[in-house]
C-alpha cells in the first residue's frame, strides 16, 4: 500500500456472464492492490464473487464469463489482456493457485513426483533429474514424511491433509511471487485446517510470497492476513488491515458478518444474525447492494452507489462516511 | 497379478464350457447334415453307415462329451462339407481375418482418437460439427450398404481399388500375410474400412464425450493453473483419465470386429473365418460352426483379461495391496 509499486493491483474489474436473460455483473467495479509478501484476505458469502476475482487474476475464468472492464497489473504490466500461451507462462510461474479440495485437484493418474517434476520443468530451466531432486525437497518441507519413498506415490495413497499439502507444494515449486489460495481449508478436517494455515503462512513468509487468501473463515483471516477485503454481491464493501476490520469496522455488513462470530468467553442466547439473504447477480438492487439488509440505511442509499470512501482506519463502500467523518466505531 | 490372472482364467472355464454347450445343442438341430451331405440318390443303408460314421447315432450327451474331449487336444474333427480337419481349415482362414480384423481395429483407434480429442476440445468449431455429422454415418448406415458403397465409388467407378479377394499373399511359416506385397495392401484398403468405420466414429464419439466430461474436473483446471503447455494437459492429463473407458470398449469392439467379421468378408469374398463360417452354416456343417464359435468365445474370454490388465497399468488406483492411504 504505502508508496513502493504493488505486486498485484486490480482496477475497477469487472466480471460479466452473458447468458440468454441479459448479461449478469459477478464482478463489479473491484480494485484492490497486494504488495510483495503481503497476504490479503478475501472474505465474504457463497456467490459474493471471491473466488472468481481470484480465476480472473490467474485467468481462468470459466467461459463464457469474462473481464469486461477494469485491468489487472502484475509488477505493473498488464495481464488481463494477454493471449493464452503468453498467460500460461505467468500461472504457476509468476502467480501460483491453491484450490479448494484437494481430493480433486491432483491428476489421480501420475504420481505426485511427476506432477511436481512437469511443473517445474516447465517453468525453470532445470533437468528432469534435476526437477526430481528438488521435488522430494519440496514435500520435504511441506511436511511429507518419508518424501523419497513418498515421491513415486499416486494421490490417492495420501490422506486429504497431505494431499493438500502436495497442492502448496505444486503451487509453491516454480517460486511464484503471488499465491492465490481459494478455499484452502474448506474441504478438510478442521483439525487440519490448522495445520495447513500454519504451514501456508510460514512457507509465504520463507519464501516472500505474496498472498490472496479466499475464505469464509473469519478465524482464518484473522490469523493469517495483513489486509482484508470483505465482498458483497460482486463488489468489495470494506478493506483495510486486518486488526481494524476484525475489532473496529466500519461498513455495516462487516459489522453484521463480525457480529455473527460466536464469542468463546462468555455465554451468548442467540447468535446475532443478518436478517435476508445476499441478492441473486440478476436481482441487484439500485444504490448500494447491502441497502435492503441494512440497519442503517437512508435515502441515499437506495438511489446511489458509494465507492470505497475512508472510514477511519479502513475504506468502506457506505455512505455514512461521505463526508469523510467517522462516524462509527 | 500373477494369482488374478490365475483366477480369470479359471473363471472363464465354465464360460467355455457354457458356450461349446449351447453351440453344439442349437447346431445339433439346426439342420441335417446327412441329408446334404448325401444329395438326391441314397439307399437306407448308406444312411445309416453315415450316421454311424458321423456318430450321430449315438446320445447327446455322448456326442458332445466327445466333442469336448476332442476340442480340447485341439481336435475338431473333419469338415462334413470339406472332409478336411476343421483345425486345418480354420488356422487357414485365421490370418486372412485376424490382418483384416487388426487393420481395421487400428485405423479406428488411429484416426478415431485424435478425432475424438479434437471435437472434445473445440466442440462448437465448423469442423466438430462436421465430424459428429459424419460419425452419425458411420453409426447407423449397416455394414453391408458401407462396403457395397465402397465397391461402387472405388472399384466401379474409379477403378483404383480391387472389389474381391486378397490380392497376392507371402506365406511366413504357416501364416499368410498380405501386408508385404502391394496387391495385397491394395485388398485390403476397402475391407478394412468398411469394418472399422462403425468403431472408428464410436471410439470418436466416446473419447469426446469422455474429454468433455475429464476437462470439466478440477485437475484439468489445477493443471492449467500450474501453467502447464496445453498439449500435455489436453493429450497427458485428460487423455489418460479418458482411456478406462475407451479401453473398454476397444477391448470388446476387437472382439466384435473379429467375430462379426462375416458381412464385411461376405460382401468383398475375404478368404477369413467368417466367409467358413457363413459357408458352413448352408451346409449344416457342425463342425466347423462349433469350432468357430468356440474360438471365438476363447477370444473374447482373452480380450477381456488383457482388459482387465490394461486397467490396471492405466489406473493406479485399481492395483490393490500396495502403499497405505491415510496417515
Amino acid at each position: 500500500m504505502s508508496g513502493q509499486n504493488p505486486l498485484l493491483e486490480v482496477r475497477h474489474l469487472r466480471v460479466e456472464f452473458p447468458t440468454r436473460r441479459g448479461t449478469l455483473v459477478a464482478i463489479d467495479d473491484v480494485s484492490f492492490t497486494i504488495s510483495a509478501g503481503e497476504v490479503l484476505g478475501v472474505v465474504g458469502e457463497s456467490g459474493a464473487g471471491k473466488s472468481m476475482t481470484g480465476a480472473a487474476i490467474i485467468g481462468l475464468l470459466e467461459p463464457p464469463g469474462r473481464i469486461a472492464a477494469g485491468e489487472i497489473r502484475l509488477d505493473g504490466k498488464r495481464i488481463d489482456n494477454l493471449r493464452y500461451e503468453d498467460m500460461r507462462r505467468i500461472r504457476g510461474k509468476e502467480i501460483g493457485a491453491i484450490f479448494q479440495d484437494p481430493l480433486t485437484t491432483l491428476n489421480p493418474l501420475y504420481t505426485v513426483g511427476r506432477q511436481l517434476a512437469e511443473t517445474m520443468t516447465t517453468h525453470l530451466p532445470i533437468t528432469p533429474a534435476e526437477a526430481r531432486k528438488r521435488a522430494i525437497g519440496w514435500l520435504d518441507l511441506v511436511g511429507i514424511p518419508a518424501a523419497a519413498q513418498r515421491i513415486d506415490s499416486y494421490p490417492h495413497e495420501f490422506s486429504g491433509g497431505m494431499r493438500q499439502r502436495v497442492v502448496i507444494a505444486l503451487a509453491l515449486c516454480a517460486e511464484p511471487r503471488l499465491i492465490v489460495a481459494d478455499e484452502p481449508t474448506t474441504a478438510l478436517d478442521v483439525s487440519i485446517q490448522a495445520q495447513i494455515i500454519a504451514l501456508l503462512k510460514s512457507l509465504a513468509r520463507e519464501k516472500g510470497t505474496a498472498m490472496m487468501l479466499v475464505t469464509h473463515d473469519m478465524g482464518v483471516i484473522a490469523e493469517t492476513a495483513d489486509r482484508v477485503a470483505v465482498m458483497y454481491a460482486g463488489r468489495i464493501a470494506e478493506i483495510g488491515p486486518v486488526r481494524n476490520v476484525v475489532k473496529q469496522a466500519s461498513h455495516p455488513y462487516t459489522v453484521g458478518l463480525m457480529g455473527s462470530i460466536p464469542p468463546l468467553d462468555r455465554r451468548v442466547e442467540r447468535l446475532a444474525q443478518i436478517d435476508g439473504a445476499m441478492p441473486r447477480l440478476s436481482a441487484i438492487p439500485k444504490g448500494c447492494a447491502y441497502n435492503p439488509r441494512c440497519p442503517k440505511v437512508f435515502a441515499r442509499c437506495r438511489e446511489d452507489r458509494p465507492d470505497l470512501l475512508p472510514a477511519g482506519a479502513t475504506q468502506a463502500a457506505c455512505w455514512l462516511y461521505a463526508g469523510g467523518a467517522k462516524t462509527h466505531g | 497379478m500373477f494369482a488374478f490372472i490365475i483366477s480369470r482364467i479359471l473363471q472363464a472355464l465354465p464360460v467355455m464350457l457354457t458356450v461349446a454347450l449351447i453351440s453344439f445343442a442349437m447346431f445339433a438341430y439346426v439342420g441335417d447334415p446327412v441329408a446334404i451331405m448325401l444329395g438326391q440318390d441314397f439307399t437306407e443303408a448308406q444312411r445309416q453307415a453315415l450316421v454311424k460314421d458321423l456318430g450321430l447315432d449315438q446320445p447327446f450327451w455322448v456326442q458332445f462329451g466327445t466333442f469336448l474331449g476332442n476340442a480340447v487336444q485341439g481336435e475338431f474333427g473333419l469338415s462334413y462339407r470339406l472332409s478336411r480337419p476343421v483345425a486345418d481349415l480354420i488356422a487357414e482362414r485365421a490370418p486372412a481375418t485376424l490382418e483384416l480384423a487388426f487393420t481395421a481395429a487400428f485405423l479406428a483407434l488411429l484416426i478415431g482418437v485424435p478425432l475424438g480429442v479434437y471435437t472434445g476440445l473445440y466442440r462448437n468449431s465448423w469442423l466438430s460439427r462436421f465430424f459428429l455429422t459424419f460419425s452419425l454415418v458411420g453409426v447407423s448406415l449397416p455394414t453391408f450398404l458401407i462396403g457395397i458403397l465402397l465397391i461402387l465409388v472405388f472399384a466401379v467407378w474409379l477403378g483404383v481399388l480391387p472389389s474381391f479377394g486378397r490380392g497376392d499373399t507371402v506365406k511366413l511359416g504357416w501364416w499368410s500375410t498380405g501386408f508385404l506385397t502391394w496387391t495385397g495392401i491394395k485388398a485390403l484398403i476397402l475391407p478394412s474400412i468398411t469394418l472399422g468405420l462403425f468403431q472408428l466414429t464410436l471410439i470418436m464419439r466416446l473419447v469426446r464425450a469422455e474429454m468433455l466430461e475429464v476437462l470439466r474436473t478440477d485437475y484439468i483446471k489445477f493443471a492449467r493453473a500450474r501453467g502447464l503447455p496445453n498439449r500435455a494437459v489436453h493429450f497427458g492429463h485428460a487423455l489418460k483419465n479418458t482411456l478406462v473407458p475407451v479401453i473398454t470398449i476397444v477391448g470388446l469392439q476387437l472382439g466384435a470386429i473379429i467375430a462379426f467379421a462375416i458381412v464385411t468378408e461376405t460382401v468383398f469374398q475375404w478368404p477369413g473365418m467368417g466367409l467358413l463360417f457363413i459357408q458352413s452354416v448352408n451346409q449344416a456343417d457342425i463342425p466347423v460352426m462349433a469350432a468357430y464359435l468356440l474360438l471365438i468365445s476363447a477370444l473374447f474370454v482373452t480380450i477381456n483379461l488383457i482388459v482387465d490388465l490394461l486397467y490396471y497399468a492405466v489406473d493406479p488406483r485399481l492395483r490393490i495391496g500396495r502403499g497405505q492411504g491415510a496417515h
